[in-house]
């Protein structure tokens, strides 16, 4: 256990009735069954429509047919966007927890963009061209951009306003950075236009098997958390008082998003609004307790990550729209929204 | 004419003179302020004439002062009146229209970061732009029209998202980052459908730049600085009032809403104009007014040394970037760029502990 016995706040002061926690369990495997049915789409759809029998001769029967090559590019591209749709949401919601900032998203907060400006310093600079090189490129920009975002925002006095302030404004020094960097070099021009919005497309199993390890700790630790970030949603004081180690759950809350965004942006560019989104449908239904929302989010943030893949290649065909240009297209109007039903108390 | 009296004013070093005529009318002016734009001004005045003097072809300084009085010889002439000049005018315009416009928007959104350029008003004319350059291959003169009209449907959009009985700062900023990142989806969709060619050329035109600039685009810029610059500063009180709250401006008796819709349409249409001119230039206007606050150590929006402080910016980063970077040249926003990149973590060190950010 990470801190010592913390009490649960919600659970036990105010036992959640049995019943309801039966429908959240119901709602949590449905959820995993809508997964599977998009998992079964993502590797069906696309410039090459399959039908119900060429996937499952391509996934349990591989032969090296035409179509057999079709579904295995499509499994490493859907697994990739499951992979990185988890890790977004989750650090989306550790995110939100940790700064008790409803708009807290690793995109947003400029988190992604640090990733990036590391990556492609990597790139174009040092020369590191494998996967296994920039990620770790990935992982200190992620870091270094959390922590200036976090300090730039007013670390006591942190608002929701400040903290989405300063991420955009440092997310746009960031790509001014990028931009010059793309000025000076077209081959780095051609390769990153497409990497900065964000895309699935590349996915190879190699990227998959690369980013998996920091993604796994990541997980893991995000959902070991969830019972002290109960307890750190209701206040310092009072977390404190309940026993809570705050200083120690805010380090490993930022190494848990670090890892989860850092990693997901190195194999995919950066995807924003995932984080931000998922976590505020999944609240609406499952109330305050962490211990609730975190898996939800991991099992319904790949939902929405799929899907918007799939949908990028449907609407576009046979192109492709990328998919951080989707989920940023269904995001933005979604985040508007809830800044207009936000009273202005919350904020 | 009555003698002027001084009066100490709220702040160590803000000193406000009264001047008063004998038929009841009087006018404030800040001493500090008007030393402060005066200095600006001549510095961007100076830093024209060294950046007249800057390029291939290095002219010295008292030639180019010579010909700019109409007094030089004919190749002289040419290269200063036909191709720096104007070069230099646009950059002068930009710089004071991005200036002015960050002051408004700083000043309305009542944050030192809210600038029209964080709040996705650069990004909105830059949609505008890439929408000419790579669906329609457009013409230097259509692209600048994209620009404008992008810059004002985004601000329109953000104004209309952001109203709920009245536009609230903090609606206005979250609104506006919420359509910053809108107009970066569309931004890198437009990109990854251009091919090389226009995507180096949009690339090029998104970081802002100042090269080959003449004065077919001078003269609109003029034309809505000349006509923009009276309707702001008429509304420069009823501004500060707003900075204290809507509901103490309104007791005060300014009309809230209305102030707010000509200030922000004013910024707005001075940020597209600027931005058709030379591209989404950054980070003037996120620091022009800031830097210009701490010369004038003076509260409230500091229209006037907002607008010199940017002017006199843009010129000394598009100088720098013709000097510092020689041959390879990059464009000025890259400069600017970098100019905010610092400006941010001189912010993170001073502003964070006096809670003001």
């Amino acid at each position: 256990m990470l801190v010592d016995s913390p009490p649960e706040p919600s659970a036990e002061t105010a036992p959640a009735p049995p019943g309801r926690r039966a429908i959240r369990g119901a709602g949590l495997l449905l959820s995993v069954v809508v997964l599977l049915a998009l998992v079964f789409t993502s590797i069906a759809v696309g410039a090459k429509p399959l039908s119900m029998d060429q996937v499952w001769h391509g996934l349990f029967d591989d032969s090296g047919t035409y179509t057999d090559i079709v579904v295995g590019e499509r499994v490493s591209r859907t697994l990739l966007g499951l992979l990185a749709g988890m890790a977004l949401g989750l650090s989306g919601a550790v995110l939100q927890a940790l700064t008790r900032n409803p708009l807290a998203d690793p995109g947003l907060l400029g988190i992604n963009m640090g990733a990036s400006a590391a990556v492609v310093t990597a790139i174009s600079f040092f020369g590191v061209t494998s996967l296994s090189g920039y990620v770790w490129f990935a992982f200190v920009g992620a870091a270094v951009v959390g922590a200036l975002v976090y300090a730039l925002g007013g670390t006591r006095s942190a608002t929701p306003v400040r903290l989405a302030l300063a991420g955009t404004a440092l997310t746009a020094a960031l790509s001014g950075y990028l931009q010059a960097v793309m000025i000076t070099d077209n081959a780095a021009l051609d390769k990153m236009r497409f990497w900065t919005v964000g895309s699935l497309a590349s996915a190879k199993m190699g990227t998959i098997q690369q980013v998996l390890p920091f993604l796994a700790v990541g997980t893991v630790l995000a959902l070991a958390l969830a019972r002290p970030l109960n307890a750190v949603a209701m206040g310092d004081d009072t977390a404190r008082a309940l026993g809570a180690h705050l200083t120690r759950t805010r380090a490993l809350s930022m190494v848990s998003a670090t890892l989860l965004c850092g990693a997901a942006t190195a194999a995919c560019g950066p995807i924003m609004f995932v984080g931000l989104m998922v976590p505020h449908v999944v609240r609406s239904f499952t109330g305050p307790d962490m211990r609730w929302i975190f898996p939800y989010a991991a099992v319904l943030s790949p939902v929405l990550l799929l899907g918007a893949d799939v949908l990028g290649r449907i609407v576009s065909r046979p192109a492709e729209l990328q998919v951080g240009i989707v989920t940023a297209a269904i995001g933005a109007p979604v985040f508007i929204l809830l800044v207009r039903r936000r009273r202005t108390a919350q904020l | 004419m009555k003698a002027t009296r001084t009066r100490a004013v709220r702040g160590r070093a803000t000193r406000t003179r009264a001047i008063r005529t004998g038929g009841g009318i009087s006018v404030r002016f800040d001493v500090r302020a008007a030393v402060v734009v005066a200095i600006l001004v001549v510095a961007a005045l100076l830093a024209s004439v060294v950046l007249i003097g800057t390029g291939d072809f290095d002219i010295p300084t008292a030639d180019v002062i010579r010909t700019l009085l109409g007094n030089g010889d004919a190749g002289q002439e040419f290269i200063i009146n036909d191709l720096r000049l104007p070069r230099v005018v646009v950059g002068l315009l930009v710089g004071a229209s991005l200036g002015l416009a960050g002051a408004l928007f700083q000043s309305i959104a009542r944050n030192p970061l809210g600038s029209p350029d964080v709040l996705g008003i650069g990004q909105g004319s830059t949609a505008g732009a890439l929408l000419m350059i790579v669906i329609f291959q457009g013409s230097a003169t259509e692209v600048a029209g994209g620009a404008l009209v992008g810059g004002l449907v985004t601000g329109a959009a953000m104004y209309l998202l952001a109203w709920k009985q009245g536009v609230h700062g903090y609606r206005l900023v979250l609104v506006g980052i919420g359509v910053n990142a809108f107009a970066v989806a569309v931004n890198g969709y437009l990109l990854t459908k251009a091919d090389l060619v226009d995507a180096a050329r949009a690339v090029v035109w998104m970081t802002g730049s100042l090269n080959g600039r003449d004065w077919e685009q001078v003269w609109p810029l003029l034309t809505l600085c000349a006509v923009l610059l009276p309707l702001v500063i008429a509304h420069a009180r009823p501004l500060r009032m707003l900075e204290m709250g809507d509901d103490t401006a309104y007791t005060l008796g300014v009309p809230v809403e209305r102030t707010r819709i000509v200030l922000m349409g004013s910024a707005v249409l001075l940020t597209a104009a600027a931005t058709a001119a030379a591209g989404p230039v950054s980070f003037v206007a996120l620091t022009a007014p800031q830097l210009a606050r701490r010369l004038t150590r003076s509260p409230g929006p500091n229209l006037l040394p907002a607008m010199c402080m940017g002017a006199t910016l843009l010129i000394v980063a598009d100088w720098a970037s013709q000097r510092v970077f020689g041959a390879d040249q990059l464009p000025v926003g890259v400069v600017t760029g970098v100019l905010g990149g610092v400006y941010l973590l001189w912010l993170l060190v001073t502003e964070r502990k006096a809670g003001r950010i």
